[in-house]
C-alpha cells in the first residue's frame, strides 16, 4: 500500500525580551542557576504577575507578519499541573483566545516546489524551569533561571506531507523570526523548539491517523530524522496489522529513534482556566497599526526584491535572504558596480556566495559575519572576472589566498603574474606551437575525432598555466584547426 | 489609653500628648493579657514594634508625621511581611519567613504605622468561625465560648478587645465584614481593584480584596486612604484616583436612596435580626434618607456561584504549595508523587483540602462547562441585578450576618450551616461592589452587623454614611468586659 505521511509542527520561539514576561528578572542564557529568579519566578506567596508590553509586541509583529489576525482581545489562562520546575503548579498560557491566529507561511521545498502551510495560532506563554539530575548525589536540582522566559508557542495546520517539507517550513519560519528581531534562533540554548506531530494514512484517504508527538528535535537535521523515523515506524506497524497510540514520544539523537515518553490516558487534565490575576488582552487598533508600520523587510519581501531588482532565481533568492547577514553580505557586494551590467554582476555575485565563500565557510563552520574575506575584498576579486583580468578558474586561486591570507585580489593578481593572456597574437603563437607538438592528435582531430578539441584547451592552459582567456583559446583553436 | 479610636490616638500623638513608644507599649501589653485567651496573634513583633514606635516618635518630633504615624496595627497573617514569619495560619508555612512586604505592608510602613503582631484567621482566609486555624481557634472577647466570626477573625476580635486599635483584614466572601459584625466593630471590604493585592497571599484571585478593620467608620477612612491606590505589581488593581475619604465623611444624608432586598429579609431570618437591621434603616430615614423595597433576584444563585468559583481559584492558587521550595515538606518522600501528596495532605487542613477538591472537581476535564463557566454566568446576572438596583437606590443596607456570633464547634460539623453565615455578604465580592459592616446594636448581649453595599468605588459614600448613623448611635462605643 502506498501511504501519506500528515505532519503538523508546533514551535516554541524564546521572545528576545530583556526581562521575562510576568517580571523584571532578566532573560539572558547561562547565568548560574536561580540567580535569574525573582520572587515571581520562584512562585513565592502573594506574588502576582505583570505582562511584558515587549513580548506582546513582539507576538503582534509576528501575527502581522504571517497575515494573521492579531487578535483585539485575547485572554491568559492557566495550566495546571505538577512539576518541581513548575513553580506555582500552573502554566500561564493562552488557550481559548490566542493573541495570534489564521496566519500563512509560504515555503520552498526545493527549486521546483512550493507551498503555503497554514498557521493555526500562535500564542504567548511562560516557560518553566530546568531540572536537572546529575551531580546532586542522587538528588535532583531546580535551575529557575528560565522559569518566566516568554515563549511564543506557533502552530501549523497538518499540512506538512514529508520531513522535506516540514524542514522547509521550519527554515523559513526561523528565518523570519530573526528577521522580525523576536527571536534569537538558538536552537541549542534552546530558543527555537520544535515539537513533531506525525500520523501516516493510506494515501488517497482523507481521514487523518492517530498522530503521535515527537519532542525534543533540537536541530533541523533531527527534525528531518525523526520525522522520517516515526513515519516509517508507524507504516511498519501498521502493515504488520498494528495500531498507532497516540502518544507522546522523545527523539534520542544518539540512536536516531522515537520512543514513547507517554501514552494519552497518562496525560494530565490540565484544567485549563482563565488567570483571574490577568484581565484580558486588549490591543488598540492604533497599537497593532504601530507595530506594522514599524515591520522590517520581511524574507519573502527581500526574496521578491533580490528577483526583481537583481534577476535572481527565486531558489537563489531564497537561499540568500534565508540568513539576514548572509542577504546583506550579498547586496553589499552586488551594490558594488557602477560599470558593470548590474544584473550579471549580481549574479556572478550569488553564484561565488552560494558557491565557494559558502563552501569555506562549511568547512569551517563559521557564520557568515566571520568570513575571513569581507564583501569588499570578494568584490575587488568580482571586478577583475568581469573585466577579464582574471579567468573563474584563477578567480579560485585568488579567491583561497584572500581566504588564508587576506590582502586585495589586485595585489595577489600582480604578484602572482595571474593576469589573464587576451592578447591574440600571443595567444595564435602559443596555438601554432601547441600544434607542432602534437601532429598525430591534429591528424586524429582533422579525421573527425572532434573530442580531442579538449585536449588541446587543456595543453593550452597547460602551457599558459590557466591564464589564457577560455573564450578567446576556443574560439582562436577552433578556427587554427579547423583551418 | 486603649479606648481611644484611632482617629483620636492620631490626635493625641499629633499633640504630643502621648507618644507611640508609651502607646505601643500599653497595646503590647495588653496583648501579653489578653492573648492567650482570645488567641487573637500567632506572632507578637514586640521588638520591631518598638523600633517603629520610636522612629514615629522621632518623625513626630521632626514634624515629619503623617495621620497614622506611632499608630498600632495587626496585620492578618495572610499579608507577607518582610521578615517576619507570615503562616496564612497554616501548617503549611509554618516555617515560612516572607522575603518582602504586601504592598498593602509597605504603604501602612511608609505612613509610619506601628506592626504588633500578625492576626490569626482561617486558614488561608477559608472559614467564617476562625475555628480553621493551624493554631488554634480565636475567641470572640464579647463571650469566650463563641466564635469571632471569620475568616479575619484574630483581626476582628483583636480591634473589639482594644488589643489593637487598627487591623488589616481580607474579604473573599465576607472575610472581613463578617468578622467584623460578630465583633461588634467597624470593617470594609473595598470595590475589588481599589486595594493592592500583591503580596496578599491568594485564595481565590477574583474575589480577595484587603482592607480595614476598626472601632469606627472615621478609623477605616484613615486606613483605607493609606491602602488605595494602583499598584503596577497588581494587574488587576484600578488606576484610578483615590478620593479624601476623611473630606466627605460629615456630608449629609438629605436624598440619600437605601434599598432594602426583599429576599434578605425572608422567613430564614430572625425578628430580633430584622427590628435591628430596620432600626438602622429608621435611624437613616430620619436623616433624610428614603427607604426603597427592592428585589435582587439572582440572591438565591450567590452561595452556589460562589462556592464553585472560589475553590476552582483556590485550587490553582495554592498548587505552589508542594513542598518544593518552601513550606512544609514530609519527611522521607520516597518518590516525587510522594513528596507532593504527604507534604500537602499533612500541611493542608480539612477545609482547604475541601475547598481544593471541589475546585479541582469543577475545573476538570467535562465538567468545566457544567460548573466552572455556568457560575461565571451565574456571577454576570449577579452583577447585573446589582446594577439594576443602583439605578434606584445609592445604596443597600442588610445584615452582614444573618445571626449574631455562634458556639465554638456549632458548626464545624455542619459546613453548609457555615457556609450560610455568609449569605449577605458573598454576593458583593462576586460583583466586585464595596462593602461595610458597622456595629448596629445587640441581641442577647452580643453584637449585630448591619452591612451597606455600594455601586463600585462608591466608598466614600459608605464611609459617610457609616460615620454620620455612629453619630447618632453609640454601638460602636460598646466593648467587651475585657476592654472596659
Amino acid at each position: 500500500m502506498e501511504w501519506e505521511a500528515v505532519i503538523g509542527l508546533e514551535v516554541h520561539a524564546q521572545l528576545s525580551t530583556k526581562s521575562k514576561i510576568f517580571s523584571g528578572a532578566a532573560t539572558a542564557y547561562g547565568a548560574l542557576p536561580n540567580t535569574q529568579a525573582c520572587f515571581i519566578d520562584l512562585g513565592m506567596p502573594g506574588v502576582l504577575p505583570v505582562l511584558n508590553k515587549e513580548a506582546v509586541v513582539m507576538a503582534a509583529r509576528f501575527g502581522l507578519a504571517i497575515g494573521a489576525r492579531v487578535e483585539k482581545r485575547s485572554v491568559f489562562a492557566r495550566k495546571n499541573y505538577f512539576y518541581p520546575d513548575l513553580p506555582k503548579g500552573y502554566q500561564i498560557s493562552q488557550f481559548e483566545h490566542p493573541i495570534v491566529s489564521q496566519g500563512k507561511l509560504d515555503i520552498i521545498v526545493d527549486e521546483n516546489t512550493t507551498k503555503t502551510i497554514e498557521i493555526i495560532r500562535a500564542h504567548l506563554e511562560e516557560d518553566a524551569g530546568k531540572s536537572l539530575h546529575e551531580n546532586f548525589q542522587g538528588m535532583s536540582g531546580i535551575d529557575l533561571n528560565r522559569a518566566g522566559t516568554p515563549l511564543l508557542e506557533i502552530v501549523s495546520a497538518p499540512e506538512m506531507r514529508s520531513a522535506k517539507e516540514a524542514v522547509a517550513y521550519l527554515k523559513t519560519l526561523h528565518t523570519l523570526v530573526r528577521y522580525l528581531g523576536i527571536c534569537d534562533g538558538n536552537m541549542q540554548e534552546g530558543s527555537f523548539r520544535c515539537d513533531a506531530n506525525v500520523s501516516v494514512r493510506p494515501k488517497g484517504q482523507e481521514k487523518l491517523g492517530t498522530r503521535t508527538e515527537t519532542k525534543n528535535v533540537n536541530s533541523f537535521r533531527f527534525v528531518e530524522k525523526a520525522i522520517n523515523y516515526e513515519i516509517e515506524r508507524q507504516i511498519q506497524v501498521l502493515e504488520s496489522g498494528g495500531k498507532i497510540v497516540q502518544e507522546t514520544r522523545l527523539y534520542d539523537a544518539d540512536k536516531n529513534i522515537t520512543r514513547s515518553m507517554r501514552a494519552k490516558e497518562d496525560a494530565n487534565d490540565y484544567r485549563y482556566f482563565p488567570d483571574p490575576d490577568l484581565l484580558p488582552l486588549v490591543l488598540s487598533d492604533e497599537f497593532i497599526a504601530a507595530v506594522k508600520s514599524q515591520l522590517p523587510e520581511l524574507p519573502q519581501e527581500k526574496a521578491e526584491r533580490f528577483q526583481t531588482q537583481y534577476g535572481l532565481s527565486a531558489y537563489d533568492a531564497m537561499n540568500l535572504i534565508s540568513d539576514m547577514a548572509l542577504a546583506d553580505y550579498f547586496e553589499t557586494v552586488a551594490a558594488g558596480t557602477a560599470k558593470h551590467d548590474q544584473k550579471t554582476y549580481a549574479k556572478l555575485a550569488a553564484n561565488w556566495i552560494m558557491g565557494d565563500l559558502s563552501a569555506f565557510l562549511n568547512k569551517e563552520n563559521k557564520e557568515i559575519g566571520q568570513s575571513p574575506v569581507s564583501a569588499s575584498q570578494l568584490q575587488g576579486l568580482l571586478n577583475r572576472i568581469m573585466d577579464n583580468t582574471i579567468s573563474g578558474k584563477i578567480a579560485k586561486t585568488v579567491f583561497e589566498t584572500l581566504w588564508e591570507a587576506g590582502g586585495n585580489a589586485d595585489e595577489i593578481i600582480k604578484q602572482k603574474g595571474l593576469i589573464q593572456i587576451t592578447d591574440s597574437t600571443l595567444i595564435n603563437a602559443l596555438i601554432d606551437e601547441v600544434i607542432a607538438v602534437h601532429p598525430e592528435q591534429v591528424a586524429e582531430y582533422r579525421s573527425g575525432k572532434e573530442k580531442l578539441f579538449g585536449f588541446f584547451v587543456g595543453q593550452m592552459m597547460k602551457k599558459t598555466q590557466g591564464k589564457a582567456n577560455p573564450d578567446e583559446v576556443n574560439k582562436l583553436l577552433k578556427t587554427k584547426l579547423n583551418g | 489609653m486603649h479606648q481611644y479610636t484611632l482617629a483620636e490616638l492620631s490626635r493625641l500623638l499629633h499633640s504630643k500628648a502621648i507618644n507611640s513608644v508609651e502607646l505601643t507599649q500599653h497595646y503590647l501589653n495588653r496583648i501579653k493579657q489578653y492573648n492567650t485567651r482570645l488567641n487573637c496573634l500567632i506572632t507578637i513583633t514586640e521588638e520591631e514594634a518598638m523600633v517603629q514606635a520610636k522612629k514615629a516618635d522621632a518623625c513626630i518630633q521632626q514634624g515629619k508625621s503623617m495621620p497614622l504615624t506611632g499608630i498600632p496595627i495587626i496585620h492578618k497573617d495572610i499579608f507577607c511581611t518582610q521578615g517576619i514569619k507570615t503562616t496564612c495560619a497554616s501548617k503549611m508555612l509554618d516555617n515560612f519567613i516572607a522575603p518582602y512586604d504586601a504592598t498593602v505592608v509597605s504603604k501602612l510602613n511608609i505612613a509610619g504605622m506601628v506592626l504588633l503582631g500578625k492576626a490569626n484567621m482561617d486558614e488561608f482566609a477559608m472559614g467564617s468561625s476562625n475555628e480553621n486555624s493551624f493554631y488554634g481557634q480565636v475567641k470572640n472577647p464579647w463571650d469566650e465560648t463563641r466564635v469571632p466570626g471569620g475568616s479575619s477573625g484574630g483581626s476582628a476580635a483583636a480591634v473589639a478587645a482594644r488589643l489593637t486599635p487598627s487591623a488589616t483584614g481580607t474579604d473573599t466572601g465576607g472575610s472581613i465584614r463578617q468578622p467584623a459584625a460578630l465583633s461588634g466593630i467597624t470593617g470594609l471590604k473595598p470595590t475589588y481593584g481599589r486595594v493592592s493585592r500583591y503580596g496578599m497571599i491568594a485564595y481565590a484571585s477574583s474575589l480577595d480584596q484587603g482592607g480595614p478593620l476598626a472601632t469606627t467608620a472615621e478609623d477605616c477612612a484613615y486606613l483605607l486612604q493609606t491602602m488605595a491606590g494602583f499598584d503596577p505589581y497588581d494587574s488587576t488593581s484600578v488606576e484610578r484616583e483615590v478620593p479624601d475619604y476623611l473630606a466627605t465623611l460629615n456630608n449629609p444624608l438629605k436624598g440619600l436612596r437605601i434599598g432594602l432586598v426583599k429576599e434578605y429579609f425572608s422567613e430564614g431570618l430572625s425578628a430580633a435580626m430584622r427590628e435591628a437591621i430596620y432600626a438602622v434603616a429608621k435611624t437613616l430615614e430620619k436623616e433624610g434618607a428614603t427607604l426603597v423595597d427592592i428585589s435582587l433576584k439572582r440572591t438565591a444563585l450567590s452561595m452556589p456561584a460562589y462556592y464553585v468559583i472560589a475553590p476552582a481559584e483556590c485550587s490553582s492558587n495554592l498548587s505552589r504549595f508542594d513542598g518544593v521550595r518552601y513550606g512544609y515538606r514530609c519527611e522521607n518522600p520516597h518518590d516525587l508523587n510522594d513528596l507532593y501528596a504527604r507534604s500537602r495532605q499533612e500541611g493542608f487542613g480539612e477545609e482547604v483540602k475541601r475547598r481544593i477538591l471541589i475546585g479541582t472537581y469543577v475545573l476538570s476535564a467535562g465538567y468545566y462547562d457544567a460548573y466552572y463557566l455556568k457560575a461565571q454566568q451565574c456571577r454576570r446576572l449577579i452583577h447585573d441585578d446589582f446594577q439594576d438596583a443602583f439605578k434606584s437606590v445609592d445604596v443597600i443596607l442588610s445584615p452582614t450576618s444573618p445571626t449574631t456570633a455562634f458556639k465554638l464547634g456549632e458548626k464545624t460539623k455542619d459546613p453548609i450551616s457555615m457556609y450560610l453565615s455568609d449569605q449577605y455578604t458573598l454576593a458583593v465580592n462576586l460583583a466586585g461592589l464595596p462593602g461595610l459592616s458597622m456595629p448596629a446594636g445587640f441581641i442577647d448581649n452580643l453584637p449585630v452587623g448591619a452591612q451597606l453595599i455600594g455601586n463600585h468605588f462608591t466608598e466614600a459614600r459608605l464611609l459617610n454614611i457609616a460615620h454620620r448613623y455612629q453619630q447618632l448611635t453609640n454601638w460602636h462605643k460598646q466593648m467587651p468586659a475585657l476592654a472596659e
